[in-house]
């Protein structure tokens, strides 16, 4: 074969290889997030409470340990789920129920959720029941967010300070 | 010989390249030029590491400042890092491809095969971490994609998704990820390429010099006319929305909107595994491994030096005899590709010795005292002039098919099992001429089996032929399992040249 028209060809193959290489470096574009759309993430960490009250220790029960064993309360390590519902203009947007980690379900539970919701004005309703002793939910809050194009909302919580929408 | 359609489309479009390229056909030196982008990815990253800052909120200024700044030196080892890591993913697809389609897995090539795919599954990490460091929008997607990802396996407790919250995120996290990417995963990397290649003797990590200049110059072209960008800089307050993606790393992040991040795993995981067990799906028909005989043994190590598997090793002799050294054969490394026995000094059809040929490594199945009963076989029965025997392999074209009144084929398990004296031999019995067929040139199915054949006829390796004979009575072609016409092409060429040589002949 003529070797003006093999290099010729083999600068079609590097050129079909580098065309490979362009297109598909960078493209198709891929649309992760539609113009219409937010992020709500709900997203902390919190321990659901004990699920048995301490108990006072008799004296009979103390005299039976060792002195330095011995503690006024004897309280259960296990402690309760954690059941969330978010609600978004009435309609559910999660409800899950978390179980504690760990071998005794002692452990705090790291919650993280996410959805694509439409933008707008939006009413949302957060109540979390961490309590198994407890009858209703333990915490909630209504709040009202205007969301903007792939605006994340993140909600996240702590017992003192409660649910904070940012 | 049937061919699987997967090996026919593959032989088939390789064609271009074999007609393009000829002696540097890409095909033949995927791994090696995979060897190559990573001396490229190596090379630019460490140029591109000296200004870029690791932190949240230097990175991305100091990559910006490296494309536009200092475009004609930084900007380009940062296309150029990029591209050839693209590049890197292509060829190591084809590599795998090939392989596949050629059925290069099966036996004892199960070993390459099992630890080349996960090498997959490393540098496309590697990718993506290189792509976090930038800290724009498609390394915030990334970050969250990942996170997601790791945060469905059972045994990380906790959510990695938390620290990439608006406010979460620290140089601590951008640390861990700098340190996988330039030293941990390289370094793991480096160690599985080890073993990948560890069962092979003779590796080369360097493709052919045209090759290599070759690509390196598309690369470049390619860098000055398609810089690499940045998205726009993180912003953990909002989602990133269109996304250019490197689809050669990030594929897999997009099914993370549609899927739970299990069901990507699973599917990640189910296709790992199916092409890991791909070898016991399809298991090969065991043949005998080369067996020793000592007896006609000197301990030359010719075989040990040609073994493509290293397979055999040398040792003290174990016998008494005068020689010092002995080959042994590792049944479990051992291909059954008879190369060895081409390369045996005592595998030479001329002894007379003994009644039955017994050279010092033979292959049970098919032995070399088999081999010069079927030459003999051939030349008797073949009538006319010009009498050609073509000596195949079982991997080429099937050469028993080329059968004519003056033409037979007898098909090897390689053509580099066949010793440069068998030549010698055909020709004193009564053949005019003799063709020496196998795999495409440069492609041996046994991955050196042609090359030293080729050698050993031109005497570039031992053992040679004979410096007597006359090398216009042999051919060497080529010939993968569709390429029938270019080997009736050769026999007629051969043909001509031994009318040609008629008169010499009857003198």
């Amino acid at each position: 074969m003529n070797k003006v028209f093999r290099i010729f060809l083999q600068g079609l193959s590097y050129a079909a290889f580098v065309a490979v290489i362009w297109y598909f470096s960078s493209e198709p574009a891929f649309q992760h997030m539609p113009a219409d759309k937010a992020l709500v993430v709900v997203a902390f960490k919190h321990a659901g409470l004990p699920v048995e009250a301490c108990r006072k220790m008799t004296q009979q029960e103390l005299d039976l340990l060792s002195p330095n064993m011995r503690k006024v309360n004897d309280c259960t390590r296990q402690r309760s789920p954690i059941h969330l519902q978010l609600f978004m203009d009435g309609d559910i947007l999660f409800d899950k129920i978390e179980t504690p980690p760990g071998i005794y379900a002692d452990g705090s539970v790291n919650i993280y959720y996410s959805r694509k919701v439409a933008t707008g004005k939006h009413d949302f309703v957060i109540k979390i029941k961490d309590s198994v002793r407890a009858d209703s939910y333990t915490y909630m809050h209504q709040h009202e967010q205007v969301l903007d194009t792939a605006q994340i909302l993140v909600i996240s919580f702590t017992r003192d300070k409660g649910f904070v929408f940012n | 010989m049937r061919i699987n359609p997967l090996r026919r489309l593959y032989i088939a479009a390789e064609t271009w390249f074999k007609y393009s390229f000829a002696e540097l056909n890409p095909m033949y030196h995927l791994g090696t030029l995979t060897f190559f982008f990573f001396w490229i990815i190596l090379v630019s990253g460490i140029y591109l590491f000296v200004p870029f800052k690791g932190s949240v909120h230097g990175a991305y200024a100091s990559v910006e400042w490296m494309t536009h700044q200092q475009w004609y030196l930084a900007g380009i080892m940062r296309s150029l890092h990029r591209y050839a890591s693209d590049a890197a993913i292509i060829t190591i697809l084809l590599h795998l491809f090939r392989e596949l389609a050629l059925v290069r897995y099966q036996g004892t090539r199960w070993y390459s095969w099992v630890t080349g795919l996960p090498l997959l599954w490393m540098i496309i990490p590697l990718g993506i971490t290189g792509y976090w460091l930038v800290w724009d929008q498609l390394a915030q997607y990334i970050a969250m994609g990942s996170a997601h990802l790791f945060d469905a396996i059972p045994i990380f407790f906790g959510s990695m998704a938390s620290n990439f919250l608006p406010s979460q995120m620290s140089d601590r996290f951008f640390t861990l990820i700098m340190f996988l990417h330039l030293l941990g995963q390289p370094l793991i990397l480096l160690f599985a390429l080890w073993l990948h290649v560890r069962r092979l003797s003779n590796v080369n990590i360097m493709p052919p010099r045209g090759l290599a200049i070759g690509s390196f110059i598309a690369l470049i072209i390619l860098s000055l006319i398609k810089p690499a960008l940045s998205h726009p800089p993180a912003d953990l307050s909002t989602v990133p929305q269109s996304l250019n993606l490197d689809w050669f790393y990030l594929n897999i992040y997009p099914l993370l909107d549609y899927w739970t991040a299990g069901q990507v795993w699973l599917l990640t995981l189910v296709i790992t595994l199916l092409l890991i067990f791909l070898p016991w799906f399809f298991p090969k028909r065991a043949k005998a491994t080369a067996v020793v005989d000592l007896e006609n043994c000197d301990g030359c190590k010719q075989c040990f030096e040609d073994c493509p598997y290293d397979a055999i090793t040398v040792q003290a002799r174990t016998d008494g005899k005068k020689h010092s050294h002995e080959v042994v054969v590792d049944p479990a490394l051992c291909t059954s590709c008879g190369i060895c026995v081409g390369g045996c000094h005592s595998a030479n059809p001329f002894r007379k010795a003994e009644k039955i040929l017994r050279p010092g490594i033979d292959m049970p199945d098919f032995p070399a005292h088999e081999l010069r009963k079927r030459t003999l076989a051939a030349i008797d029965s073949m009538q006319g002039k010009h009498k050609i025997l073509v000596f195949g392999c079982d991997h080429g074209y099937a050469v028993e098919r080329i059968k004519t009144d003056n033409t037979r084929g007898i098909s090897l398990y390689c053509s580099g099992m066949l010793p440069p004296t068998m030549i010698r031999f055909a020709l004193r019995k009564g053949a005019d001429g003799v063709l020496v067929s196998g795999c495409r040139s440069n492609d041996c199915y046994n991955r050196f089996g042609e090359r030293w054949t080729e050698m050993r006829i031109l005497s570039d390796r031992q053992p040679s032929l004979r410096a007597g004979v006359d090398h216009r009575h042999i051919i060497s072609q080529g010939a993968g399992p569709i390429d029938r016409k270019a080997l009736e092409k050769s026999v007629q060429r051969l043909r001509k040249k031994l009318i040609k040589l008629e008169p010499k002949a009857s003198e």
